[in-house]
């Protein structure tokens, strides 16, 4: 049966025919979702797609974070469904705090729009699994507000946990810095995508959604989206995803013994 | 309804924490030469809103635009935020309708 990835759409979003496409290419059927709904019509994952949601006004992603269908995604998630965020959809994931950090505007002010190389972190993450081996992935990047921000104990305590999934890549192969030629926004030690603590919900600023066909130069990006489908079929069929935990059970067993 | 009847106008000054890397404020400053100016250091760019508050006294609008300030109009993680008080402002026709 195919699984089925729902969309979301907020008024602003742009990357949405992108991420239908990369679903499909990926051997899912995807499912627009409206913003103003609550109704996430069954789907298996879920997938926020990039775009200026709200026109970006105030900041980008805060306004999204207040929509109708977020509360329904902060659900979804909370249930253990896995969420992905690419661009315009990671910086909505980090203003609801669904993923830890913030998105600041890039360290040299411009909007940047080009391929760039990213090394997966690890390979046993609901949305890394499929990528297969920890080789160099070329995708393109399109956001002016990309620089990965938290603080240094935040930052710590996400590497000790495992929590970064992507970093931008030196063309040496080598992790790029903030001020290195291989990142482009001036990330923090060139994080470009993180994973909430229980695992099911994720982040990314680059495009792997438009990286599925090598005709059109690159598809690296199709390991991503086929990691995101796979745990999907997984979530669906099983309840739970490889690689997750339930933090929110653990957090209640730890409060439990103390009490 | 009457609890409602009066009006407080506010602003709320969002700025970027301390530390935070303002690549905005650092083009500002790095122009000021052009303009014949030197000495001028620490610029930091941040966004001003101002607004309306119908509530029963300045204490209640106060609490409603601290926690509107929190959590929308700026992101703690990045940013802080000043409240400034500007009095007591005629109540809008519809005030409290709406909300």
């Amino acid at each position: 049966m195919t699984v089925r990835i729902g969309i979301v759409l907020f008024p602003g979003s742009n990357r949405d025919i992108d991420a239908v496409n990369g679903l499909r290419v990926a051997g899912a059927e995807p499912e627009i979702l409206w913003h103003e709904s609550v109704d996430l019509a069954g789907v298996a994952g879920i997938l926020i797609p990039g775009g200026f949601a709200y026109g970006d006004y105030l900041r980008a992603g805060v306004i999204a974070r207040f929509s109708p269908v977020m509360r329904a995604v902060a659900d979804f998630a909370a249930r253990g469904g896995p969420v992905l965020g690419i661009c315009n959809g990671f910086q909505v994931l980090a203003e609801a705090k669904l993923v830890p950090g913030a998105l600041l505007r890039n360290r040299g002010l411009r909007f940047v729009c080009r391929q760039v190389t990213l090394l997966p972190e690890r390979l046993d993450s609901p949305f890394t699994r499929e990528i297969g081996e920890r080789r160099p992935l070329r995708m393109p990047v399109a956001h002016g507000e990309g620089c990965y921000y938290a603080d240094e104990a935040t930052l710590d305590e996400l590497e000790r946990d495992g929590g970064v999934l992507w970093r931008y890549a030196n063309p040496d192969g080598s992790v790029a810095g903030p001020d290195d030629p291989g990142n482009p926004n001036g990330s923090e030690r060139g994080i470009a995508g993180v994973r909430n603590a229980a695992g099911n919900v994720a982040g990314l600023m680059p495009h792997p959604e438009t990286a599925v066909e090598a005709l059109i130069g690159s598809d690296d990006g199709l390991g991503i989206i086929r990691s995101l489908v796979v745990s999907a079929a997984e979530w669906r069929q099983t309840g739970r995803i490889t690689g997750t935990r339930d933090v929110a059970a653990a957090g209640a067993a730890v409060a439990g013994d103390a009490a | 309804m009457s609890e409602l009847s009066r009006a407080y106008r506010f602003a709320v000054n969002v700025t970027p924490k301390p530390g935070i890397l303002d690549p905005q404020g650092k083009a500002v400053e790095r122009s000021l030469p052009h303009l014949g100016i030197a000495g001028v250091t620490g610029v930091r760019v941040g966004r001003r809103v101002e607004l309306t508050v119908a509530a029963a006294d300045e204490a209640a609008a106060r609490a409603v635009v601290d926690h509107l300030a929190g959590e929308l109009l700026s992101n703690p993680l990045m940013e802080q935020f000043a409240v400034e008080t500007l009095g007591e402002t005629e109540a809008p026709a519809v005030a409290g309708v709406g909300g």
